[in-house]
């Protein structure tokens, strides 16, 4: 009895499972070339495109170091030198993580990085930013010093005013804990992990006005040079 | 441009690209932009450490300011301080609202809190007392609710009318009257506090593993202590507070959007201000929870909304991003 | 860990507008300041040239 042909590496069969189905989905949206490509668009040449690989970094040692200081608990850094050290890791990647995800923001903004049906891309930058933002503020509300005590003190009263105090208590030390190292970091790299998979999948969009090079024919290659003359 | 040029516009950006390409190593731009980040953040920490103000604790606020402890501790009993009036989710109440809109009354009370109970009684009653304490908690245990509240009622409104012009309050300057075992509880609550054991209580709750700080959190904010700190490191909302962090280290700059609001004269009206902007200034936080979800959706929908869709094209810093490729391959017309 | 060349642990100076409502500690100004620097400066400097493949 055979056991079934193995269908070919590649989007090109027929699927006859649910899994084949979403094999064929992905190869087809997001095949190897185009997930590990070895070019880019000869626009992508500015330094205001480093910036979205700069936050992702930032935001690998933040959780890196994170991933350090649950190995002392959120008393540590008071107690230990090591303890301080990591927790200002922490914070200083915290910061550029945010710094250069605003460059980021502003670059993609004025390059209108949401045109050819890229709308998607930019929700889910904007979702990116406002779980970092919620995965930041946990952080806060943890650090068992003043500023924890203060911040959630006073965020208690947004919290109770739009009625989630009861379910997001952010004056709950255990709550907020498990909140800032689990579910919420989890959704942000998800997050994270789908905007890069949008870029990859629709390209990086290309210049505003650029010139679609498949629709200009020989006839209108004096309007180019006339249009780069000006 | 029109219509029609627009659309054929989009539909080439959203083409894949046949143009030309250039070679493009992007683990490679990971991997170094790892590098350089990792030794920016180590160097940063290296140098300026980060902030780590110690937490405020209640024998620090008995020692530094015995009169306002006490007197906090008064209006627990007297069911008078923020915490006892805050409403949902610790008690009764309506909280702020949106117009008919009152979400904080919808989320209920579901954390409660008996300011007497949990903040003065039940921290006195887990430990020996002096005698004078003990028969106060027996006094005040025999006590019909109404008897406690009135007791409670009266020396609070006796203790806030010893005022002097700077504010402070003067034990020793209450008028004579029937407050019961209140100034006794007061003073051993206070007493405990000073010894330290007040935030063992409070900390623990009796229990052997606690880690809600609610309770002790809301009793520290009731009071000036940490109110009078906070004032101090220009953390109070409508001093950016939101934005600022102790110390002279970087805060939370990419909250300005959100903590702008808390800045406006229509949103810190005076007490004696009536009208919207009193409306605003005490429903504050559910009207800037709602300005704050309308841009968040703006932020969203950006790419679907004219004029903020088109400033990108009318102020063009992109001819900056792509001067080499226009340069190389041209632009059309705008 | 600490080299302490330099201790944040001291309040920070704010610079208000006037007497308005606009006021900013000078290390959050420092970091906005950094954040339009490195945008100015990204869309401004050269970016190392690659030969157009085919």
């Amino acid at each position: 009895m055979s056991h079934g042909t193995q269908a070919p590496a590649g989007a090109d069969f027929e699927p006859t499972t649910w899994t084949g189905s979403v094999r064929k989905r992905w190869l087809s949206t997001l095949p190897p070339e185009k997930m590990l490509p070895e070019n880019q668009p000869s626009y992508v040449a500015s330094w205001i495109y480093v910036f979205g690989m700069l936050t992702i970094v930032a935001m690998i040692v933040a959780i890196a170091s994170g991933v350090i200081i649950t190995l002392g608990g959120v008393q540590w850094f008071h107690e230990s030198s090591t303890g301080k050290f990591f927790n200002s890791v922490h914070y200083w990647s915290v910061q550029l993580f945010f710094l250069f995800m605003v460059v980021h923001l502003w670059g993609k903004y004025w390059m209108a990085a949401w045109r050819g049906k890229r709308a998607l891309t930019w929700a889910t930058g904007v979702l990116a930013f406002l779980t970092a933002v919620g995965v930041g503020f946990t952080g806060y509300v943890i650090t068992t010093n003043f500023n924890a005590q203060w911040i959630a003190f006073e965020a208690k009263d947004v919290m109770n005013a739009i009625g989630v105090g009861s379910v997001f208590n952010v004056t709950n030390l255990g709550q907020m804990v498990t909140f800032h190292v689990a579910p919420l970091p989890l959704m942000l790299v998800v997050i994270v992990a789908m905007h890069v998979l949008l870029v990859r999948k629709h390209g990086v969009v290309p210049p505003i006005d650029a010139i679609d090079h498949d629709a200009v024919a020989p006839a209108a290659a004096e309007t180019e040079s006339a249009e780069v003359a000006s | 441009m029109s219509r029609e040029s627009r659309k054929a516009r989009e539909a080439f950006y959203a083409r894949p690209w046949t143009g030309p390409n250039r070679h493009y190593d992007i683990l490679k731009e990971g991997a170094i932009a790892l590098l350089v980040v990792s030794v920016l953040v180590i160097f940063l920490s290296a140098l300026f450490s980060s902030p780590d103000d110690p937490a405020l604790t209640f024998k620090g606020w008995a020692t530094d300011s015995p009169t306002n402890f006490y007197a906090t501790e008064v209006q627990q009993l007297a069911g008078t301080s923020g915490t006892a009036t805050y409403g949902p989710p610790y008690n009764e109440g309506d909280g702020p609202s949106l117009g008919p809109l009152t979400f904080q009354k919808w989320g209920g009370v579901t954390h409660p809190i008996d300011t007497a109970n949990d903040f003065v009684i039940t921290p006195l009653s887990s430990q020996v007392e002096p005698n004078d304490v003990t028969a106060a908690l027996k006094a005040w245990g025999a006590a019909t609710p109404d008897q406690q509240t009135k007791w409670a009622g009266d020396y609070d409104t006796a203790l806030q009318a010893t005022a002097d012009a700077n504010g402070d309050l003067h034990i020793d300057a209450v008028a004579k009257g029937d407050y019961g075992p209140v100034p006794d509880l007061a003073k051993g609550v206070t007493a405990m506090a000073v010894s330290g054991a007040f935030d063992n209580a409070m900390t623990g709750q009796g229990q052997f593993f606690q880690t809600d700080q609610t309770k002790q959190l809301l009793l520290m904010g009731d009071g000036s202590y940490m109110d009078d700190k906070a004032t101090s490191l220009n953390l109070q909302g409508n001093t950016w507070g939101m934005m600022n962090e102790a110390g002279s280290w970087p805060g939370q700059q990419w909250l300005a959007f959100t903590s702008v609001w808390y800045q406006l004269p229509a949103f810190n009206a005076p007490d004696s201000a009536t009208g919207l902007t009193r409306t605003l200034t005490d429903n504050a936080d559910v009207w800037i929870a709602a300005i704050l979800v309308l841009l968040l959706i703006t932020f969203t929908f950006t790419p679907f909304i004219p004029v903020l869709r088109d400033l990108p094209r009318w102020i063009p810093l992109h001819r900056l991003v792509w001067k080499d490729y226009y340069k190389k391959h041209g632009r059309q017309a705008a | 860990m600490n080299l302490l060349a330099i201790s944040l642990d001291q309040p920070a100076t704010y610079w208000q507008l006037g007497n308005s409502w606009i006021l900013i500690s000078v290390p959050n100004f420092i970091m906005i300041m950094i954040m339009l620097a490195l945008f100015v400066l990204a869309l401004v400097l050269p970016f190392p040239g690659g030969e157009d493949e085919a």
